[in-house]
């Protein structure tokens, strides 16, 4: 019991110092999709939330894991379509596209 | 290869997408495939985790998994793709928000699980961090949520002795914990629950205006704490690996948050910033200073001598949803002859990069797109700064005036360039509540107005000269 709540700790340690390390670098302008992006990767939980309903015995536990998997759906689905919506704006236009108002100004 | 270790492969997989998502998501290049490489991961994990033994036997209520799976969906996506880009930042509030509560239910559900079979089990601390941890982030980022929908005032609210009954909140969460930690009360765990998520409520209360974003983006990382906690209590080194990673980046990006903004995060959490300062709302003070006000008509015809112009998009031309017109304006003077640029804050709008996403969903060019140190460069031989719906962010007060709550921000220095326009709403003072110097300056012009109908004016005017 205590050998793996040590590699859990070392699990956690290491993760920290990935964390840390993996944004360091980040420019200003992605902030935003970064945090949706790491927002969408916490809905991990919904892993644990079908855990704990597909183990659950009692009514209870039935009630709270069927609540914990809506919300965690909600967060891991939501948080990727936002993301992916913040950056489909961010993808560079191989050529510029003449628009509406720029052949007014040509007449 | 065993079920189990095949699962646990899968399970390295995902978190090994998750790392790489989260590096990519740091150069514009690759953020969009890192999400969705992401979003692999997590399909993979969720598959793979239908086929997992708990307690000896496949999982039970597979229907009722998946119903929530669609109930759950059918919220989410909707909401995600069609809302507003301006409610971008409630909307990440409310994602995180679910997942911390998810995240609370999933740590007591599996406590209440364990004890049932086990009657003599403790509670451990990753139990009750993670119900704290989650908790506490979801009734945080409700109200940060009711704040920036303005379900309520989006001012912070305070009350005397706030702090201090804030710490007794704090310390009777603590107490709780302990008691639970020798009596393993199941009863107290509830109570936890409760005091738990009145902490969230009135930690986040006195947090106001511009700093909120700077809160999600800390509730973010709690969530993510609270995800490895549950990591914990489950045995799932994919869910510690996943929350730590959240937690550890995203404290480092509220950080990076607060700094852009030139405030230590202390301040930003306990300061209760901008709340004394009451909007005037006249056009003249009463030290007699008063405001020059323009036509579109008159800014076109200065648009149309200048041979550099620089825009300073803020907030306010979100909410008018004016970005696309301003593209146009842009193009309109390019035609001319005038170099144009857009000068972003880091904290322009409401979130770090939103004022990005907002320009470059109206096909505004890259290269048009100057960050603010260069364009502080740019200023001086800048004709005309057009600040269009952003205020604090030019407030020359950072610079000159050590009393202003924003003393030491960063910001573009718009008072630098040969005239000064703002397109304004009215004399309000700005998401900080402060007021602005640069409006009174001689050579600031102001044009009171919905920033779309204004930019929709000088537009034509332009065309018409």
């Amino acid at each position: 019991m205590g050998n793996t709540l040590l590699q859990y700790a070392t699990v956690l340690m290491l993760s920290i110092f990935v964390g840390i390390e993996i944004i360091a670098k980040v420019p200003s302008i992605l902030h935003t999709p970064l945090m949706s992006g790491s927002n969408a990767i916490h809905g991990v939980i919904i892993v644990g939330a079908m855990l704990v309903l597909g183990g659950a015995t009692t009514n209870l536990q039935e009630v709270l894991g069927f609540l914990a998997v809506i919300l965690a759906t909600m967060n891991v689905v939501g948080g990727f379509v936002v993301t992916d919506r913040m950056l489909e704006m961010f993808k560079p236009k191989p050529t510029k596209p003449k628009s509406t108002s720029n052949d007014e100004v040509a007449k | 290869m065993s079920r189990e270790t095949l699962i646990d492969l899968l399970y390295l997989f995902a978190a090994t997408t998750f790392v790489l998502a989260l590096k990519g998501l740091g150069s514009p290049k690759h953020a969009r495939k890192g999400n969705m490489v992401a979003a692999f991961g997590m399909l993979v994990a969720v598959v793979a985790t239908f086929f997992k033994y708990v307690d000896g036997h496949s999982l039970r209520h597979i229907w009722l998994i998946l119903l929530g799976m669609f109930i759950g969906a059918l919220i989410a996506v909707p909401t995600a793709r069609f809302i507003k880009m301006t409610a971008m930042p409630q909307l990440v509030a409310i994602f995180n928000g679910v997942g911390g509560g998810a995240a609370a239910l999933v740590s007591i559900t599996e406590f209440m699980h364990i004890k049932a079979s086990h009657p003599a089990t403790y509670v451990t601390l990753e139990v009750l961090l993670g119900v704290l941890i989650g908790t506490f982030s979801f009734a945080g980022s409700a109200i940060a949520f009711a704040k920036l929908q303005e379900l309520m005032t989006g001012r912070p609210i305070t009350y005397p002795g706030q702090q201090v009954i804030n710490a007794i909140v704090g310390l009777v969460a603590i107490v709780l914990i302990v008691t639970i930690l020798f009596t393993s009360s199941t009863v107290l765990l509830w109570i936890l629950l409760a005091v738990s998520a009145v902490l969230g409520v009135i930690f986040v209360l006195p947090i106001g205006g511009a700093d909120v974003p700077v809160l999600i983006s800390l509730l973010n990382a709690f969530t993510g704490l609270a995800v490895a906690a549950s990591g914990f209590t489950l045995g799932s080194n994919l869910l510690i690996v996943a929350g730590t990673l959240v937690g550890a980046s995203g404290i480092l990006l509220t950080r990076m948050m607060s700094k852009a903004m030139g405030r230590s995060l202390t301040n930003v959490l306990f300061s209760a910033f901008g709340s004394n300062i009451t909007a005037s709302g006249a056009t003249e003070r009463a030290d007699g200073a008063s405001v020059r006000s323009g036509t579109p008509e008159d800014i076109a015809i200065l648009l149309g001598f200048a041979s550099r112009v620089v825009f300073i998009p803020g907030y306010g031309l979100a909410v008018s949803q004016g970005q696309h017109v301003l593209r146009e304006l842009a193009e309109l003077l390019e035609s001319k002859g005038i170099e144009v640029s857009y000068a972003i804050h880091p904290v322009a709008g409401r979130m770090p990069g939103h004022m990005n996403v907002l320009l470059a969903e109206a096909n505004v060019p890259y290269e048009q797109l100057v960050e603010m140190d260069e364009a502080n460069s740019e200023l001086a031989t800048t004709d005309v700064a057009l600040v269009v719906g952003a205020n604090d962010t030019v407030n020359p007060a950072a610079h000159d005036d050590p009393s202003s709550p924003i003393y030491g921000m960063p910001i573009i220095n718009a008072d630098l360039a040969e005239n000064v326009v703002f397109l304004k709403r009215s004399m309000r003072p700005g998401f900080a509540g402060i007021e602005n110097e640069l409006l009174y300056n001689p050579k600031t012009t102001l044009v009171f107005g919905d920033a779309k109908d204004t930019l929709t004016k000088m537009v034509a005017a332009v065309k018409a000269g």
